[in-house]
């Protein structure tokens, strides 16, 4: 039965019901349990986010404390995988990315394939992603491209409470390594999640409003952009069929194709920098394999070309916003040979 | 060296089993070293003729429970771990038939049913994970111990030095084998290593450091005994430093400017081979007559895996798109 949760709690949710089920299950991370166990026990953190709260109550020894020290914690729960164990393991922010990326995108990612087949990696890496908390440059950056760019990871992010659970659950049961994007941004969104488990297959987007004029692709927060921007296209008659990719590795290439040949106008809308993003990337691939049906160029509506400012008057017009999506689907719209 | 106590553990067997990996490494090496010269072997080819008292020193201690990581000069733990002569040839040769079906080549050789998460092309890639492998036998309790191998480069990057921390912080069954042979590529280790010993960093992580002759397999074998017990009975990790040479260059081609005379005199002098069969038959464990037969019976496998690894076909384009996921 479905009822209104956090994102947040849908997250702790789906890692809750599959310790349960799994015992190989484990999670860590900086502050994971966050005090448990010393003076303020009550108030152990479960990660900086709170994701893990409560957790290491139920499931004493299954998560774990690590020093901040992310290339020696991600490598473990990289090594853990390949010996027996489903490790959940919580990169603070993606950002930090740059002192671990090696055990990642070198280790995790290549070892099935080097090793000729012979390596299974099951491991999940939780990390937070995005602007709009006023973290400044290194507190907020998207950098899923760079992940998406890697053959042998997944790179999935979620944009509501119900794929947030379905997701994480499909995560931790995949047998291939799986970069997990929490926008930081969405963690108090509520939305109707079933109590029960269930988990969402990779590789299929989301169609998460039906429109015939111009298709707007569009992935995590920007999900929620362009369903606004769609909103207040609609009042103007324009309707837009919003597709969430909810995946950028693996992709789901053919809802995107099937929807452009239907309106024959496409707007991606991309919170990354606007080179070789996933913007740009939808893009060649409508231009290689949907050329035919395209009756407009094509539109990007993404941050700039900028490291993430700090102050709320450069921020607020950092991140591409629902005035931005509108004026790039009247562009796709109005436009004539 | 309390030769006493070592005796206990090493029975005779023991001892032709592990000059028989001793050697096998040896002959593998030499004869890549060989093989390279003639251009039929492709890419980068690091050689561990030299340091094999260290692998086996160490790997006679394992079982099935144990992992090792390894480094891009990895062939000789291979061995010791008992991944398959011929097939790691194969790979060597980039052949269909090798240890990664040619997707790996001699810096990834793997075999993870026999503990071993693989040579690594990056510097410091292996502590970090052996740490979650010693993590999954301490969480299954199987009494798994796990290994790191790194060389004297591998000691200062951060990622090794972070997994020594972790590895004392989470009290791991993990043991740190710095392979100290004198060169980080061509940089001597005098220069880039800051502390005297490498095992000096160890009280710096809360655990045993101990310095090791890295020609002497019997110093390699009881610190080795030593520690892996303690890691086992839940004592936590160990780094162990082995000083040795590498008889070969960084790489295949390597012209090795940078050092003089010291691979002569301590191929003369210093060898783990001739010291170990020098001692076993000056005490009369080991017949020469025996050691001699390993020697024959070690060059005909390495003559068969050098004929087959050239007779076997190379991976197909097929063979490029597969292994990438699980299921994609």
């Amino acid at each position: 039965m479905a009822r209104n949760i956090t994102y947040r709690e849908a997250l702790n949710e789906a890692l809750t019901q599959e310790m349960e089920r799994d015992e190989t299950v484990i999670v860590m991370g900086e502050d994971n349990a966050g005090g448990a166990g010393a003076p303020g026990d009550d108030d152990a953190w479960g990660g900086v986010l709170g994701v893990t709260k409560g957790l290491y109550h139920k499931f004493p020894g299954r998560v774990l404390d690590t020093p901040i020290s992310e290339s020696a914690f991600i490598g473990a729960a990289i090594g853990a995988a390949t010996a027996g164990m489903r490790p959940v393991a919580e990169l603070m922010f993606v950002d930090f990315m740059g002192v671990c990326f090696d055990q990642i995108y070198n280790q995790a990612a290549k070892f099935r394939y080097m090793f000729g087949g012979k390596a299974v990696t099951p491991v999940v890496i939780r990390t937070m992603y995005g602007a709009g908390l006023r973290a400044a440059a290194q507190h907020s950056q998207c950098l899923y491209p760079l992940f998406t760019h890697i053959p042998g990871l997944k790179v999935v992010m979620p944009s509501t409470p119900y794929d947030a659970k379905g997701m994480m659950i499909q995560a931790i049961r995949d047998n291939d390594p799986v970069m997990f994007f929490e926008h930081k941004a969405l963690y108090d969104l509520s939305g109707p999640v079933p109590e029960e488990s269930y988990a969402l297959p990779f590789g299929e987007a989301n169609v998460v409003r039906d429109g015939d004029d111009v298709t707007i692709v569009s992935l995590g927060r920007m999900v929620h952009t362009s369903l606004e921007a769609a909103g207040q296209l609609a009042a103007d008659g324009v309707q837009c069929e919003v597709i969430d990719l909810r995946t950028t590795s693996p992709l789901d290439e053919d809802t995107v194709l099937e929807s452009v040949e239907g309106t024959g106008r496409l707007v991606v809308v991309d919170e990354a920098h606007p080179r070789c993003n996933i913007a740009t990337d939808i893009s060649a691939l409508v231009a290689r394999k949907g050329f035919g049906s395209l009756r407009a160029p094509i539109e990007m509506v993404t941050a700039p070309h900028t490291p993430v400012p700090f102050s709320n008057a450069l921020e607020d017009i950092y991140i591409p916003d629902a005035q931005r999506v509108v004026n790039a689907v009247k562009t796709v719209t109005g436009w004539s040979r | 060296m309390t030769d006493t106590a070592e005796r206990k553990t090493l029975t005779p067997e023991h001892l032709l089993d592990a000059y028989r990996t001793m050697r096998t490494i040896r002959e593998f090496e030499e004869r890549v070293h060989a093989e390279f010269a003639t251009g039929e072997i492709p890419g980068f080819v690091h050689l561990y003729a030299g340091e094999e008292a260290s692998a086996v020193g160490v790997c006679s201690n394992l079982d099935e429970r144990d992992t090792i990581a390894s480094t891009h000069r990895g062939h000789g733990h291979c061995i010791a771990r008992g991944v398959d002569v011929a097939e790691m040839m194969a790979e060597i040769y980039g052949r269909q038939t090798g240890s990664c079906h040619g997707k790996g080549g001699s810096m990834h050789i793997a075999d993870l049913s026999k503990g071993m998460l693989g040579a690594n092309g990056i510097v410091g890639g292996g502590p970090p994970l052996i740490c979650g492998t010693a993590l999954a036998a301490k969480l299954k309790d199987s009494g798994g111990v796990s290994v790191a191998f790194f060389g004297d480069g591998g000691s200062n990057q951060g990622t090794t030095l972070e997994s020594m921390n972790l590895a004392s912080v989470w009290n791991l069954p993990a043991i740190f084998v710095a392979e100290n042979n004198g060169y980080a590529e061509s940089t001597s280790s005098t220069w880039s290593v800051a502390s005297d010993n490498i095992a000096d960093r160890a009280a710096g992580f809360g655990m045993p450091g101990v310095i090791v002759d890295g020609f002497d397999f019997f110093a390699a074998h009881e610190a080795a005994s030593e520690a892996i017990a303690r890691a086992r009975e839940g004592g936590g990790p160990t780094l162990i430093e082995m000083k040795f040479t590498r008889y070969f260059g960084h790489f295949e081609g390597d012209q090795q400017t940078y050092r003089a005379s010291e691979v002569e005199h301590a191929r003369a002098e210093l060898d783990c081979l001739k010291r170990f069969a020098d001692r076993v038959t000056e005490t009369g464990e080991v017949a020469r007559a025996d050691l001699d037969a390993v020697d024959a019976e070690v060059g005909t496998l390495i003559d068969r895996a050098v004929e087959e690894a050239k007779a076997a076909p190379m991976p197909t384009e097929a063979d490029l798109l597969t292994d990438v996921y699980v299921r994609y």
